[in-house]
């Protein structure tokens, strides 16, 4: 895994995967939700509107996936002092936001219909909406430590980590609690949805997943160029106080 | 109470704020890192 910290070699991989991985994904993405409007039926008792679950599926997912690369990038972070890890931590956490949010709207947006209400106070609606705030949270201690140079890089790690005791809250919510949200459809080797849903739904799942890793390693790109950048100016600033 | 409430518009709204979401996202992070590299190339040169 340390093969990998060396950024040079990091950044080889990454300028080929990035584009790679972003074109992939919007065109499986893109197709599987024309795919979902268009072409797969509509559910005999939620009628169309089952067809926002090809969007509401993936996002959660991801949501919950990122804050997954938040807290594993965080721990390597503190036990091995990968000098990536952190990086990776920080871009993983604004898609992973973006994608708990749009999950928590399109949720509701399908509550309305299907339960007759667009919010409620259940376990899995409350621990997702809570994610959304340990993103927020999580960005704005890293934004606050990358800030004053020498800050703590430890607290965003360790908040990182600590946070990740909501992804198990959020699995298992619907099953510990009772709630509107219904119990996970697809679990390991089994779907009790049919595969005319199923399909798309993998597909589209992939196609987004495939997005977020392009979006994090464009984000770790960005990070490692505005980081290089900042010591080539201070070293050149540094030479010309001394000269 | 019947509620008669047209299921496109919901899928609609979700699908255009899902969408502009996730291209958002795209859109600016592969612009920020288009201006990172940009910037570091820059001041290679300085």
């Amino acid at each position: 895994m340390h093969g990998f910290a060396n950024p040079a070699r990091f950044l080889r991989i990454a300028r080929w995967m990035t584009p790679l991985l972003l074109i992939s994904g919007l065109v499986l993405g893109l197709g599987s939700l024309w795919w979902g409007v268009f072409k797969a039926p509509a559910d005999e008792l939620q009628g169309e509107t089952v067809r926002i679950v090809y969007l509401h599926v993936p996002t959660a997912w991801l949501g919950m996936a990122g804050w997954m690369a938040v807290a594993v990038a965080s721990l390597t972070e503190l036990v091995w002092r990968h000098p990536l890890a952190g990086i990776a931590a920080r871009a993983s956490a604004a898609p992973g936001a973006v994608f708990t949010a749009i999950c928590l709207v399109t949720g509701s947006l399908w509550g309305r219909p299907a339960w007759g209400t667009w919010w409620v106070w259940d376990g899995r609606l409350t621990s997702m909406l809570v994610l959304l705030f340990l993103y927020f949270g999580y960005m704005a201690l890293a934004s606050a430590s990358d800030q004053d140079g020498q800050g703590e890089a430890r607290i965003p790690a360790i908040f990182g980590l600590v946070g990740a005791v909501n992804i198990p809250i959020i699995h298992y919510s619907v099953l510990w609690w009772n709630s509107l949200h219904q119990p996970p459809s697809i679990t390991m080797g089994k779907s009790a949805m049919a595969p005319e849903f199923l399909v798309p739904l993998l597909i589209a799942t992939l196609g987004f997943s495939l997005l977020f890793g392009g979006v994090v390693l464009a984000r770790m790109r960005a990070i490692l160029a505005n980081a290089q950048a900042e010591a080539r100016l201070r070293r050149k600033a540094m030479t010309e106080d001394f000269a | 109470m019947h509620e008669n409430l047209n299921q496109w518009n919901f899928v609609a709204a979700s699908y255009v704020i899902g969408l502009a979401g996730t291209l958002g996202l795209v859109a600016q992070s592969w612009l920020a890192m288009r201006k990172a590299e940009a910037r570091r190339d820059r001041s290679r040169g300085k």
